[in-house]
């Protein structure tokens, strides 16, 4: 068994907390006293049939308001995979929560309401799913049952929608399923209602789905997190490195450089609390020994010598802005990125994307809350990075601000 | 080449011992809050695997409300002698004593509350800038949006609209003097993962979790022990049942089931089986229906 992580975009009323609501009570994981919980709240609401939504509404404020207003985990499991879904808000003003979903994501689920087909909400979330590099995208067309579970409807939508897609460059594998999320069409099971339609249910297509790729297990990256001392009498000597694996695969005596300091060594053992392993790869946490003795600390990275990452003060990034606090032109910011934390300065905007048209915008200074641009950034000490396009680990970075310590910013590295 | 995928207990492993390792990185003086309850005893288990062969770098702390089941602290003792970490415990007597808080009246009095201002005085006298804990987000619909670093002003509360947003696996730990951070290595397990990997791991448990014989009562959907903090009232039926517990906490509010499993693998099947979250089986959870929401906002764990 494994894990896929996905996450839910749509626009209001689109049917996305009654779809998460049919996963989770189709695959038993809405508990008896869970259900009580909303089948109370439904009657104090007035609603005249139990709201499957109010499972995943959270917090009283949101309930108060009646909309979802940040992100939410779920978790269910089939006997085929267990499953965590980022749940995000559909609205406009809430791209950054979409990123915040879409950053951990292995799937994207992109609801379309039948009746509406691809409206500009459909596309900028493909967009974020796209920038975030997201492998997998199912775009679910929701309420079938309103347009008569028609064939015609479903077609129009899901050409529509690849003619949209073919403009961005990373969506590998877009599947489309039609649903009616109210009723469970296709949700869990095969629907009678829709005997044209010959592809899979949502359901096994999320269990059966290859995430295998996830990672990248090609080019060998060991971000040094806290470096393993005991002091004790039996493990006098021992100094070890903690981390998690960034991408690629380490074995005892392969050549490796450390950076930024460029000395090179061998790894000598992966040590683990279950005795040693004969090799690591992502997103295994491991301690790693080294043949010869240097000075490593945490921020480092361990590398394979024949292939190292970029090391440098110049960064060129795609950048969503978090704050409500605008963006300062020339701004300096703290920025932190694997196991290092430096400062940068904003040294220019390139461009802002339009996401509603996907067209660059020149000539602006700064991002506001929900903006996605591209910047340049110069670093106080370099990065060791990759492009998020090649490592989602090494290619990735925030932006605090260093007065109120906020998150202000998430950057992907062209 | 080969398949380079990790089990799903494999995955969530490594992401608690990363976790565990960027708060001890992150932060002066963190510390693991240790209650004796399965996914505390999880998280320990975890810290020793992620500091191995070292030892844990940051102390064990128990908020004792002094109404334990008796098998708890034995289990606590045991647990920490052989982990070789530092235990150090906050007593809720000690701030009921010094007039920090009064005692609740009433027969469904509970110190489970005052639990909040007894962890906060330990974190302030301490100094502990992060305290790990052991919520899981699958437990009760307010946690479900916690992160895994979790923000506290000076005055040890969550603000659910103003969280942080976190990305990828980027952990924002920065704070102003007096602020602290809430971490939860384990956020991501449900209560099924939990079982399986205490049971992959072989992590012995508190012989409460199994089922034994005990004098209990039925008060307010919840089957409560007969112990020496509780007052059985005139009406209330003491029955001896074939009970275990589902979590272990407070024995004034922590309701047992009715269960016949024994082993592990008895848990498991129940646990799959299972149409009660665990938190139900809590009495405090069910004073209103956003009880847990409103503790959490004022520093509860
Ligand atoms: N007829 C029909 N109604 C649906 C379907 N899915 C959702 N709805 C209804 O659409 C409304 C909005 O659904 P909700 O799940 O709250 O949307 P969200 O804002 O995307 O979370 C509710 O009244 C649902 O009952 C569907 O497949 N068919």
């Amino acid at each position: 068994m494994d894990i896929l992580r996905f996450t839910t975009a749509g626009s209001v009323d689109d049917g996305k907390s009654t779809l998460i609501g049919r996963l989770l009570y189709d695959s038993k994981s809405i508990f008896e006293d869970q259900m009580a919980a909303m089948e109370e709240s439904s009657k104090r609401r007035g609603d005249a049939v139990v709201n499957l939504a109010l499972l995943t509404d959270g917090l009283k404020a949101e309930r108060e308001q009646g909309i979802t207003i940040d992100v939410a985990y779920r978790y269910f499991a089939t006997p085929k995979r267990k499953f965590i879904i980022a749940d995000t808000p559909g609205h406009i003003q809430y791209t950054r929560n979409m990123v915040t979903g879409a950053s951990t994501a292995n799937l994207a689920i992109i609801l379309v309401d039948a009746r509406k087909g691809v409206i500009e909400q459909t596309k900028r979330h493909s967009f974020i799913a796209d920038l975030l590099r997201i492998q997998h995208v199912v775009v679910a067309v929701n309420k079938m049952d309103l347009v008569g579970y028609d064939e015609a409807v479903y077609n129009r939508i899901v050409e529509d929608y690849k003619a949209f897609a073919s403009r961005l460059d990373n969506l590998i594998d877009i599947t489309a399923i039609p649903i009616s999320a109210l009723n469970g069409d296709n949700v869990v099971d095969k629907s009678n209602a829709m005997p044209w339609y010959q592809g899979p249910s949502l359901l096994y297509h999320l269990e059966t789905v290859y995430v295998g790729g996830e990672h990248n297990h090609v080019d060998a990256r060991f971000p040094v997190q806290w470096v393993i001392r005991p002091l004790s009498n039996e493990w006098h000597d021992f100094r070890g490195y903690a981390g998690r694996v960034a991408g690629g695969v380490f074995k005892p005596g392969d050549d490796v450089t450390v950076l930024p300091s460029g000395f090179t060594t061998k790894v000598r053992e992966i040590h683990t609390a279950e005795g040693l392993l004969e090799e690591t790869f992502a997103p295994q946490s491991v301690t790693m020994t080294l043949a010869t003795e240097i000075d490593i600390s945490r921020g480092d990275m361990i590398v394979k010598a024949n292939n190292p990452p970029a090391v440098t003060q110049e960064i060129e990034a795609m950048v969503c802005w978090f704050s409500q606090t605008p963006m300062a032109a020339r701004g300096k910011y703290i920025l932190r990125h694997t196991t290092r934390e430096t400062q940068a300065v904003i040294r220019d905007v390139r461009y802002m994307v339009d996401i509603n048209t996907l067209h660059k915008v020149e000539g602006v200074s700064s991002l506001a809350m929900n903006d996605i641009g591209r910047l340049a950034l110069r670093t106080a000490v370099p990065l060791i990075h990759d492009s998020y396009r090649r490592n989602r680990i090494t290619g990735s970075f925030i932006l605090i601000h260093p007065g109120t310590n906020e998150t202000v910013g998430a950057g992907m590295i062209l | 080449m080969p398949d380079y995928n990790l089990s799903h207990l494999d995955q969530l492993e490594a992401e608690a011992i990363y976790v565990l390792r960027e708060t001890a990185a992150q932060f002066r003086k963190p510390a693991l809050l240790f209650s004796g309850g399965k996914d505390s005893i999880l998280m320990a288990h975890l810290a020793r695997k992620a500091f191995w062969p070292a030892k844990v770098p940051f102390p064990l702390v128990h908020i004792d409300t002094g109404h334990n089941f008796p098998e708890t602290i034995t289990y606590r003792d045991e647990y920490v002698a052989n982990l070789g970490a530092e235990l150090v415990v906050g007593l809720v007597q000690d701030s009921i004593d010094s007039g920090r808080v009064v005692e609740e009246k009433g027969i469904n009095a509970s110190r489970n509350k005052l639990q909040t201002v007894t962890l906060l005085d330990t974190i302030e006298a301490n100094q502990y800038d992060a305290c790990l804990g052991g919520g899981r987000r699958d437990e009760e619909k307010a946690r479900a949006k916690e992160r895994f670093f979790s923000h506290r002003d000076e005055f040890g509360q969550w603000d659910p609209k103003n969280q942080r947003p976190e990305l990828w696996n980027l952990f924002n730990g920065r704070k102003h003097e007096g602020e602290h951070f809430r971490v939860f290595p384990l956020s991501n397990f449900t209560e099924m993962d939990v079982w399986l990997y205490i049971q992959r791991e072989g992590i012995p448990l508190p012989s409460l979790y199994f089922s034994h014989e005990r004098e209990v009562f039925l008060r307010g959907g919840s089957l409560l022990a007969v112990t020496d903090f509780v007052t059985v009232q005139p009406g209330e039926a003491v029955e001896k049942k074939v009970v275990r517990f589902r979590t272990i906490g407070d024995a004034t509010c922590t309701g047992a089931v009715e269960s016949a499993a024994g082993t592990l693998d008895a848990i498991i099947d129940e646990v799959a089986a299972a149409r009660q979250t665990e938190r139900g089986t809590r009495s405090d959870d069910k004073r209103s229906e956003t009880a847990m929401e409103d503790r959490k906002r004022e520093g509860y764990f």
